[in-house]
């Protein structure tokens, strides 16, 4: 084990960035006094398909794709030694879905994780990343998708109470290739992810789909960034947050760029907030810079709301009691995202978790 | 054999220049096997009562009382009421996003049940209902009247009704915007539902176009938050032919 000692980049809070993260509940991840762990929690669950590799490599054989500036990625590549790469090669399509586990490690020290995932042109999968059980992570993952390739990224944190995670998760997408994300977020005590997008090519697309849903204490943050660098590249954001119980607070941020070089670019960015209790709170800043006027569209909205008495009473006029009644909207309300991930089995596990969460704090 | 007696009903609502009173004493009482129809003029208060008996949160019972089978309705949950036997088709049916026809019926007759149907013969009976009201089955995979027509949302209402088999029923202008043939398959429907379960029902309605389908045994006019006339089925006749102008100038 090793400490990392640097003091460039720390964050104060004042930072755009930090200005909403709780640093002191990092466990030393950004100011570098966290205990580094050489711990490699993510494994590849199941027979590896053809056309499919996983393999360790020795960071100088793994040099970063993007470029950050964020804190904890900076300490993150300086203190891994090793990537995790994943690469599917040209031209190959993966029927079933690729699943990773990240197993619990400990809240003594944190792991600083690097990943690539390479999905090379016209290549097509799933990946689906399971992270469950109590740990310290810092995790850099970066995601390439070539030309024509079609990627669906599923990354669920359904983290033990005292998790801490903070993560990057950033897609280059290649010409005429698609990235799909849907980050789930119902476990852990601090989240923070930035699922971030560059277009590299034309005729890119980007769907985001998340879905959060703090309790008591819980503090999670997602802040996108989707950078339209290029020409005729689509993106859309769709995130949906609950919050119950008091000191709940979630963040989401919406970063989107147009710049002047991205002609016809097409983009639309959502959030919808649920308050399901007093004393929660749910931040949500959707943000749109454009430096030309010639795309096809760029909006974006951002509502925070209670359930809505009209739909309870709805329902309860049918028999169904306040709390089942509550459940339903809560299911359904989720229920569009969720459905995205097209995985039956985890559908109903992540819907049962709600479920549990809901009834817990209850709201 | 089910009574609810609404006996000096007063009702208000919250507005931004305080308490509205909408309904300022409504004596009505309906009997299994009864149909009772409410004319009206817009605004009268007609639909201000059926989500009173329901219990819409947003009205405040300032008077009066309501009993199903001589116990007290108004002390009820809005869940109570309708285990109670009450069923409110609504005049604007909501929309509840991301829950599915099917899953939302199964949660109501669990509910009202007690316990869960057994699935084979409840999967028969949902499609049979739909089947009865010419309803794609593809609506029960759809979300609770998300994106349905309003003759759709109207239907659904019906089905309903014959599925949850209440004692009583409130149907809240529901031939508003049916076509002619949805206007006789829905009063084919409520008819079916009066018969096989002798529920009463209470027809709200501005046209005697759907009294010809359902025949009521009682015609009340209300005016100005309260039953102006009541009379026999000759009664809608009359209304239809002068209109409200003498009940709201007195
Ligand atoms: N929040 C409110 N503020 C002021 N007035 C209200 C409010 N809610 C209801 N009202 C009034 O209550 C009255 C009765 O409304 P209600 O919907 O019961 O009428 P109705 O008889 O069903 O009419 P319609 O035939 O048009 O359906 C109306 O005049 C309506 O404007
Ligand atoms: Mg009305």
């Amino acid at each position: 084990m090793t400490t990392l000692t640097t003091n460039y980049l720390t964050p104060t809070g004042r930072e755009e960035a930090w200005r909403f993260t709780p640093l002191k509940r990092l466990g030393g991840m950004h100011d570098g006094s966290a205990i580094v762990a050489d711990r490699h929690s993510l494994t590849l669950a199941g027979a590896k398909a053809t056309g499919v590799s996983f393999e360790l490599k020795s960071s100088s054989d793994a040099p970063a794709l993007s470029e950050s500036d964020d804190a904890i990625v900076g300490r993150i590549r300086e203190a891994a030694r090793d990537v995790a790469v994943l690469t599917i090669s040209a031209n190959t399509e993966v029927a079933e879905p690729i699943i990773f586990k990240r197993a619990p490690g400990d809240v003594q020290s944190a792991e600083f994780a690097r990943v690539q995932i390479n999905v090379e042109s016209h290549a097509r999968a799933t990946i689906i990343v399971e992270n469950t059980g109590d740990t310290h992570l810092a995790e850099d993952v970066e995601i390439y998708v070539g030309p024509g390739a079609n990627l669906t990224l599923v990354s669920l944190q359904e983290w033990g109470a005292s998790t801490v995670h903070a993560g990057r998760q950033h897609a280059i997408v290649d010409r005429d290739a698609n990235f799909k994300s849907i980050v789930v977020t119902i476990g852990g005590s601090l989240v923070r992810l930035l699922p971030t997008v560059e277009f590299a090519g034309p005729g890119a697309s980007c769907e985001l789909f998340g879905v959060y849903f703090a309790t008591s204490g819980q503090f999670f943050e997602h802040r996108m960034f989707v950078d339209h660098k290029v020409p005729n590249a689509k993106s859309r954001v769709n995130y949906k947050g609950a919050l119950a119980g008091d000191q709940a607070h979630t963040v989401w941020i919406g970063d989107v760029f147009i710049r002047a070089a991205a002609e016809g670019t097409d983009t639309y960015e959502l959030n919808r907030n649920l308050l399901l209790s007093d004393g929660a709170r749910a931040d949500s800043v959707p943000n749109l810079e454009i430096e030309t006027g010639e795309i096809v569209g760029a909006g974006h909205a951002s509502t925070t709301g209670r359930f809505d008495d009209e739909q309870l009473f709805y329902l309860m006029s049918r028999g169904i009691n306040l709390s089942d009644a509550r459940r339903l909207v809560v299911r359904g309300f989720f229920n569009e995202i969720i459905s995205e991930i097209g995985h039956e089995e985890i559908q109903v596990r992540l819907m049962d978790r709600i479920d549990n969460e809901l009834a817990k704090a209850g709201a | 054999m089910s009574t609810l007696e609404i006996r000096g009903l007063k009702v208000s609502v919250d507005t931004e220049n305080g308490a509205v009173e909408i309904l300022k004493g409504v004596d009505l009482t309906i009997k299994s096997g009864e149909t009772h129809a409410i004319m009206g003029p817009n605004g009268s208060g007609k639909s201000t009562l059926a989500y009173s008996i329901a219990g819409h949160p947003k009205y405040n019972i300032t008077g009066g009382t309501v009993t199903l089978d001589g116990v007290d309705v108004l002390e009820m949950t809005v869940d109570e009421r309708a285990k109670a036997g009450l069923f409110l088709a609504m005049q604007y049916p909501v929309e509840v996003p991301g829950v599915s026809v099917s899953n939302f019926l199964r949660t109501a007759v669990t509910a009202l049940r007690g316990e869960a149907p057994k699935l084979r013969t409840w999967v028969g009976e949902v499609k049979d209902a739909m089947e009865a009201l010419n309803m794609d089955p593809s609506f029960a995979q759809r979300n609770v009247n998300e994106g349905f027509s309003g003759g759709e949302k109207k239907r659904h209402e019906i089905m309903q009704l014959e599925l949850l088999k209440p004692k009583i029923a409130i149907l809240d202008e529901t031939d508003s915007g049916l076509d002619v043939d949805a206007l006789r398959i829905v009063s084919e429907g409520v008819n079916r539902a009066k018969e096989t379960n002798n529920i009463g029902v209470v027809l709200i309605t501005h046209y005697t176009r759907i009294l010809r389908y359902i025949q009521p045994d009682f015609v009340h006019v209300f005016a100005n938050g309260k039953i102006v006339e009541e009379g026999g089925p000759e009664l809608a006749d009359k209304l239809e032919a002068n209109g409200y102008a003498e009940y709201v100038s007195a």
